[in-house]
């Protein structure tokens, strides 16, 4: 296995997370109630933790200088490999915990994969993010069953919004020449091998939720080659502003 | 969810710090109901590794004493220096008395 696909692979994971965890910031101060505002800022702050963890990886792998700040701050939107449904705006409440829902669940499965992995660095990392993917899936589970199954507006939003995501949860589990050398390797779990357990996940919460799963069909993707949709440039002008105007600077 | 918003109930909230001690009351926070204040008591009053255990109360079950009758509640044991336990030695091995 190339140190390239370790840095692309370690972006994917690290990119993710980023750029979740910024969206999920943008909640800080406008959530519905004070409390929820703290549990999701305390989600994008772990998310933020784990991709510094998996971008310092990264550029450690790439061996040019680069840090994590570097990978976050200095790339623009085609250099990012993020799953495309990280970069989805946040949209309604119902939007923000459905999205979350769906990715917590695929995260959770690829963690607990992953602390198994032969590289001992991804395999410390995943061990130390996995306690945090659960916690989040209790809460964003927890929602999607009170959204799904609640009032009739919190249920007509909670199935807008799993109508509209659902199309960028193909990504999750998408193969290719990187994924297929690490799988080789014994480094990273083949994308596919984690279907049937977010399925089973999914399945359980939806039907709790008494929400419909959409029916399998065209699934976006791009994410891992670069091809994003505008959300992420607008996200990443917000995000960068301070480093690019200042550079260096620090608090 | 607006309309909404201002009933949600209020909880209490105790947590205990490390094994041994007893819960301790930290505060109070809004929740639809307990699964959802036991969380919301994660991310609001252990986020600094506060606790090993969190309970939560209805605000709304607690019985409290009448400020307004202090006097005959606790007035009459002020005066009953006997029942404290300060003529005894404790030994140096009991910790967190």
């Amino acid at each position: 296995m190339s140190g390239g696909a370790r840095f692309e692979y370690l972006l994917r994971l690290g990119d993710s997370c980023l750029v979740l965890g910024h969206r999920v910031s943008e909640w800080c101060g406008h959530a519905p109630e004070l409390e929820e505002d703290i549990a999701l800022a305390n989600v994008a702050l772990d998310l933020t933790g784990q991709a510094d963890l998996l971008l310092g990886e990264a550029a450690r792998t790439e061996g040019r200088g680069r840090d994590a700040d570097a990978l976050a701050f200095l790339r623009d939107a085609w250099d990012f490999r993020n799953l495309l449904i990280c970069e989805r705006p946040n949209g309604d409440f119902a939007h923000t915990i459905v999205r979350q829902f769906l990715f917590d669940a695929w995260q959770v499965e690829l963690y607990a994969a992953l602390t198994g992995s032969g590289d001992s660095a991804l395999a410390g990392i995943a061990g130390k993010a996995v306690k945090e993917a659960e916690y989040h899936l209790r809460h964003s589970g927890e929602w999607v069953v009170r959204l799904g199954d609640g009032t009739a507006e919190s249920r007509t939003r909670a199935q807008a919004a799993l109508d509209a995501l659902w199309p960028y949860t193909g990504e999750m589990f998408e193969t290719d020449e990187t994924s297929a050398a690490l799988a080789a390797a014994h480094v990273a779990p083949d994308p596919e091998s984690l279907r049937p357990g977010w399925t089973r996940i999914v399945d359980s919460i939806l039907g709790e939720a008494t929400l419909t799963k959409p029916q399998a069909g065209w699934m976006q993707t791009g994410g891992f080659n670069g091809r994003h949709s505008e959300a992420l440039g607008h996200m990443l002008a917000t995000m960068q502003f301070l480093p690019r105007a200042y550079p260096g600077a620090k608090w | 969810m607006a309309e909404d918003r201002n009933d949600w109930p209020l909880w209490e909230v105790f947590v205990r710090s490390r094994n041994g001690l007893a819960h301790r009351h930290v505060g109070s926070l809004h929740a639809v109901d307990g699964e959802m204040a036991v969380e919301m008591a994660r991310d609001v009053y252990c986020r600094r590794a506060e606790g090993v255990s969190v309970w939560v109360a209805r605000s709304a079950d607690i019985v409290a004493s009448d400020p307004a009758r202090k006097d005959d509640m606790f007035e009459p044991m002020v005066s009953k220096i006997y029942r404290h336990p300060t003529f005894y030695e404790i030994p140096s091995e009991v910790k967190n008395i």
